[in-house]
């Protein structure tokens, strides 16, 4: 299972993040947040300075391009722990 | 008796409830199991108003500055369990793909710039799935 982050940083600060975070899956970059509103992750005026940014939110989906499992937090302080993400991809086929 | 002495429950309440607030922003907040229900910091603050109200009724006279304190102490109590219940709060998202629906395709650009799409990732040899996070941003 490959994880793959999406936010509204441009390409540029998303390798910011990842050279001083040291990750190295996949970020994309949705910076008019137009994938972010197809998927209803759009959070409005949420970001510093009043920007439009995504929700936190996960969604694991299958070769087959099905939704097999996700999760909306109802709040910004709890997130999907790590524990739950993996036993959902190890129940994909 | 003396009615100058130090107010000591009043004071240690302030302290403890500006303790509680920033104990939990640097140190519980880390910690999944005091952050999505911040238990200790609620108790910390209930001790802590409980001291300030002990102060208040402690102090001699018109207790003016007694009040003030306990009310500083006891409105940041209230802003913390603002911002840890309204102040979190994030849309419902009523229209994200459920379990069964199908993801909708798109094609974004990569840390390099580099296009890249839903469908293409889903499609790499001995790929399982892709687990899509969406997240705020690094601002």
């Amino acid at each position: 299972m490959r994880p793959v982050a999406i936010s509204v940083d441009k390409p540029e600060e998303s390798r910011d993040l990842m050279r001083k975070a040291g990750y190295s899956f996949t970020f994309l970059s949705d910076p008019n947040a137009e994938v972010i509103r197809r998927y209803d992750i759009l959070h409005k005026g949420a970001g510093e300075r009043g920007q439009d940014v995504a929700r936190p939110a996960e969604l694991l989906v299958d070769r087959g391009g099905v939704v097999r499992w996700r999760n909306l937090t109802e709040d910004l302080r709890v997130r999907a722990r790590p524990e739950a993400m993996l036993a959902a991809a190890k129940a994909l086929p | 008796m003396n009615d100058r002495r130090f107010n000591w429950p009043l004071w240690t309440g302030l302290v403890l409830s500006v303790v509680a607030v920033f104990s939990y922003a640097f140190f519980f907040y880390r910690f999944p199991i005091t952050r999505d229900v911040p238990w200790v910091s609620y108790i910390l603050l209930a001790a802590a108003i409980a001291l300030l109200i002990a102060g208040v009724r402690r102090a001699p006279g018109r207790k003016i500055v007694a009040i003030i304190v306990a009310v500083i102490g006891v409105g940041l109590a209230a802003l913390f369990v603002f911002s840890v219940t309204v102040g979190s709060r994030v849309p419902t998202g009523a229209n994200v793909p459920a379990v069964g629906a199908k993801a909708p395709d798109f094609t974004l650009l990569d840390a390099s710039g580099k296009p890249v799409a839903l469908a293409q990732l889903l499609a790499e040899p001995g790929a399982k799935g892709v687990l899509l996070v969406f997240y705020r941003g690094y601002w």
